[in-house]
């Protein structure tokens, strides 16, 4: 083979690389973030005004702020994705080291902004959250273990993989961020259940845990209590999750019009956790539906795209990303509509939150630089199916 | 599948000996396994991608279809655009059936301070730690001290400690203005009622909410503003109920019994007069529920609802009763009692051998276990479980408390013969004293089912014709002639016409079998039998005395039916039941105007009391 093209220059050696990497690019989930990011700077308009005006600044300083941020997100996210999955890996790794090591090292230089819970590191002007940074860093590094793992003679990947997920599970809840710990952990279970984890154990899992759930409810009346609350219609309109219910509600179907939502002077956290509620009382259903098709679009088109990926590494980091990005986009809508308990998780690019924003951005960038389109060798699969 | 070794050794030993080097063909072979490998996982991986994604698009049109199902809903109310959203205070009062109030509210204070406004932080703590000895000083110093912005000193104060407050002259102490639920009578009625707690609290007021019983079933309806502070009256009666639990209380003290529960029901209504299980508590200061062992244990537990209890021979009244209706024999159709009676390898025993036969009536009567038996084989075992279920021994009671599911009847999945046999008599089949009255309740009016109720005067769709008015008729009076010659002589309370039926049936172990010694004594009484008005359970746990020998004894007999009797002494009169005496006797012209409940008055009538 060697022989044959020694001393042959190699037909398109400098293809350049931006066409490259424009023609392989996944532009529909691009545009699609782009969508959602206009959405969050058209959310924001509505919904940062009293944060700001209780803070005593200029209206707009929130939106100005994250056009700023989200803008350089937007920057870092274009320049990953044209980056390789051997790069990818690379920075993922390095990137989880040095969030990993400003994890450990929070609850001595941390601060708690009076929340209760030590996740920030302030930088003067900015405040960082480190474990925003260690998702698609702890993505990476799973993703090459279990890769590595289906290797001839390789490593124990799958047990170290979940080593270090345990570790950084057990570091979140200590925080506690019980929302990040069930993320990372979440992450972790759909690679390994792509990665192949054995059908009889997960049916065995899910079997046990259906089975102790319909035990709990029969047996624990305190525990069916729960249930029957939660599924209940009846909801105290007093709560965050009644204001929530109620914008939603007096929105309809096609908004109370522009400004006009009043939700967002009455809940703390309208620019953040709760911002599906802005959106869906001031523009009504028909925008709740345009972001939830947007993340919808993103997630499956990047896992139906991975679907040719033959290389393990790429498929396996590629699922890990789309899956914690899409699950914390449910959860977030999932909380404003009761379909789950309150839990305070960002939308990704529409909240406010300049760590968040550009953590996603990170994320969003490795997950485009994976799906894009490679030669993968189809030929050869179907010349050796015939073998 | 095969798996070629990755050094084939027929192929190895060829390329030694035309001078190869052999590691190549390894190396072949393992680049070869590597891509089977890989080819594998990325077939598996394909499938449970698309699942993955077609999982994800459930999800998020399951959140757009709720979203959607929320959007086109009306807004619940319209609290979303009050700031600062009022907490309904002013809970409707509880009455009983006379208007007597059972739960009031009372306007307190609650006491916080804002540490930011303080004076003097270190005195204030000094002063609070006096005037409230539970408080703890230290504490108070480092949180006054602290950065905290407002902090809670006491939820509820009286008027002196709250001038006691006041007079410290600390102006980072302020007071809100809190109502309380007040239970003016105390641990009367206390498990009827429940209890309150708060719910969201403000500075300004805070919001009661029912936490158990009544209270807690009918929480929506006393906050309910649109009832404008219409009280809720409930088929109590404050005296009758307090009657009851003071004869209870003492009998259980007399019958050394653990635990005592009394039912008092009308029969053609169902309201419940007076329902009291003792020990009780008393909801103004409620206790925390046990966290662990039997929750029986608990003065919490009410015993009349939510206890399951073998109810022993009361049952057999109701075999009797439906062998009757079916006309399977008259109240003087010979039964054999010959005992010991086998049923498959069980043994059915009689307390004593009655002999050879006995009529219908005397084996009520006389309560024989083995010809109860026989009278429920010939019913059927069919026929026997749907007269039962019919009865509403099955399901938990719908009476309004929060605390009737609990107290779901344990019935037997099977029903083979031995089963059937024993809960023919009362064992094997668990349930409340109130599905008792309720059943008993049943026999006396006339076979139209009785359903038990806590609410005043609330028209009800008058109950399923369960048994024919003859053989009901028929059963109350065999019931009668238990305590006129049978096991309950002692419940004979001149002019009341009690009539009922003992039961003494032998506790469970929790691990199974029963205790020799410990059983739950029970008399379900009608009274009075010629007109029946009234259902009475009586139900003591654990008692034991000792008779006139000086011999210890437990028998309902000798236990429950004693403290039924004075029950119904007591509250005969409370009634205005009059009793029915064959001496005329003469008019006594009242010298002073009685002083009586108003609205009574109209209805008084005197009535001397031998």
């Amino acid at each position: 083979m060697t022989e044959m093209v020694f001393g042959t220059t190699p037909a398109r050696a400098a293809d350049p690389i931006l066409p490259r990497w424009w023609r392989t690019l996944d532009k529909w989930t691009l545009a699609c973030v782009f969508g959602l990011f206009a959405t969050g700077i058209l959310l924001g308009l509505a919904a940062s005004v009293p944060l700001a005006e209780r803070n005593n600044l200029p209206r707009f300083f929130y939106v100005q702020r994250q056009a700023m941020f989200g803008g350089l997100a937007l920057v870092v996210m274009l320049v990953i994705s044209m980056l390789s999955p051997r790069q990818i890996r690379r920075i993922g790794v390095l990137g989880f080291l040095a969030s990993f090591v400003l994890i450990v090292a929070l609850p001595f230089v941390g601060t708690d902004f009076g929340k209760g819970a030590t996740r920030w590191l302030s930088l003067g002007f900015v405040s960082v959250q480190p474990s925003e940074f260690l998702k698609p860093g702890f993505v990476a590094l799973c993703a090459w273990f279990m890769a590595a793992s289906q290797q001839v003679g390789g490593p124990a990947g799958r047990l170290y993989s979940f080593c270090v997920a345990a570790v950084v599970v057990v570091l979140l809840a200590l925080q506690p961020d019980f929302g990040q710990a069930a993320l990372v952990l979440f992450s972790w279970l759909v690679m390994y259940f792509v990665a192949g984890a054995p059908m009889v154990l997960l049916l065995g899992v899910a079997g046990l845990a259906l089975m102790g759930g319909i035990f709990a409810y029969g047996s624990s009346e305190h525990f069916a209590r729960r249930i029957d609350g939660f599924l209940s219609s009846e909801i105290d309109p007093r709560t965050q999750i009644g204001y929530a219910t109620n914008a939603i509600q007096e929105g309809g179907f096609f908004g109370v019009g522009v400004g006009e939502g009043s939700v967002k002077w009455s809940l703390p956290d309208a620019h953040t956790d709760f911002i599906i509620a802005v959106a869906a009382e001031e523009y009504g259903f028909v925008l709740v539906l345009v972001i939830i098709a947007l993340y919808c679009t993103i997630v499956t088109r990047s896992l139906l795209r991975l679907l040719r990926e033959r290389d393990a590494f790429a498929r396996l980091a590629g699922t890990g990303l789309a899956c914690a990005f899409g699950v914390q986009a449910l959860i977030n809508m999932g909380v404003a509509v009761r379909l789950l308990p309150a839990k305070g998780m960002t939308l990704p690019f529409v909240s406010y939150g300049g760590s968040s924003v550009i953590a996603s951005g990170i994320a969003m960038g490795m997950l485009l630089a994976l799906t894009r389109t490679r030669p993968q060798g189809e030929l050869a699969a179907i010349l050796r199916r015939g073998r | 599948m095969i798996r070629t070794p990755l050094r084939p050794l027929a192929r190895i030993l060829r390329a030694r000996e035309r001078g190869e080097n052999p590691d190549d063909i390894e190396a072949e072979n393992r680049r070869r396994r590597h891509e089977e490998i890989e080819a594998r996982a990325h077939r598996r991986a394909e499938g449970r991608l698309v699942l993955m994604a077609g999982l994800f698009a459930m999800a998020f049109a399951t959140v757009g279809v709720r979203m959607g199902a929320l959007a086109a809903s009306e807004p619940a109310e319209p609290g979303a655009q009050v700031l600062s959203a009022q907490i309904m205070s002013q809970r409707a009062d509880i009455t009983d059936r006379r208007g007597r109030v059972l739960a009031t509210n009372l306007l307190t204070h609650s006491v916080y301070a804002h540490p930011h406004q303080m004076v003097d932080p270190v005195g204030a703590a000094r002063g609070l730690k006096r005037i409230f000895p539970d408080l703890d000083e230290e504490r108070l110093i480092r949180d006054f001290t602290g950065d905290r912005r407002f902090m809670w000193i006491k939820r509820k104060i009286s008027p002196e400690q709250m001038q006691a407050v006041h007079d410290l002259g600390e102006p980072g102490l302020l007071f809100g203005p809190r109502e309380m639920r007040v239970y003016p009578n105390g641990d009367v009625a206390a498990h009827i009622l429940g209890g309150s707690g708060f719910g969201n609290e403000g500075v300004n007021s805070a919001e009661v909410i029912g936490i158990a019983g009544v209270e807690k079933a009918f929480d929506a309806w006393l906050r309910d503003p649109a009832n404008e502070g219409a009280p809720l009256a409930l088929s109590i009666d404050l005296t009758v109920q307090q009657a009851m639990e003071d004869v209870l209380a003492t009998g259980m003290r007399v019958m050394n019994a653990v635990g005592a529960t009394g039912i008092l029901m009308e029969v053609r209504t169902g309201e419940i007069i007076a329902m009291a299980s003792l020990p009780d508590f008393d909801p103004n200061d409620r206790p925390r529920p046990l966290l662990t062992g039997e929750p029986s244990d608990s003065p919490l537990f009410n015993r009349a609802v939510q206890g399951q209890y073998e109810l022993g021979s009361t049952f057999k009244i109701f075999p009797v009763a439906q062998a009757l209706d079916l006309g399977l024999v008259n109240p003087s159709t010979g039964i054999s009692a010959a005992a010991p009676m086998r049923i498959g390898r069980f043994l059915i025993n009689d307390f004593h051998n009655y002999g050879r036969e006995l009529s219908v009536t005397d084996v009520i009567v006389k309560s024989s276990n083995v010809a109860t038996v026989r009278i429920a084989q010939m019913i059927g075992v069919e026929r026997q479980r749907d007269f039962l279920r019919k009865l509403g021994l099955f399901e938990p009671t719908s009476v309004e408390m929060v605390e009737a599911p609990t107290g779901q009847p344990l019935v037997p999945q099977r029903w083979p013969a031995v089963t059937a046999a024993t809960v023919s008599f009362g064992h094997g089949l668990a349930a409340s004293p109130l599905h008792l009255a309720a059943a008993y309740g049943t026999i006396a009016n006339g076979g139209k089912r009785v359903t038990p109720t806590l609410i005043h005067g609330r028209q009800r769709p008058e109950g399923e014709q369960i048994l024919s008015p003859r053989a009901a008729a028929m059963a109350v009076d065999m019931l009668r002639q238990v305590v006129t010659r049978g096991t309950a002589r002692g419940a004979e309370v001149p002019g009341y016409e009690v009539a009922g039926k003992t039961g003494t049936a032998d506790k469970p172990r929790a691990t199974g079998g029963y205790y020799k010694n410990k059983v739950i004594a029970t008399f379900a009484a009608v009274f009075p039998a010629s007109d029946p008005k009234y259902v009475l359970i009586v139900a003591l746990d654990e008692p034991s005395t000792r008779n006139a020998n000086g011999i210890e004894t437990r028998t309902a007999g000798t236990t429950a039916v004693p403290v039924a009797a004075e029950v119904i002494r007591r509250i005969g009169p409370l009634l205005g039941l009059e009793p029915k005496t064959d001496e005329k006797l003469p008019t006594i012209a009242p010298r002073f105007a009685p002083r009586v409940e108003p609205g009574e008055e109209a209805g008084v009538r005197l009535v001397a009391n031998q």
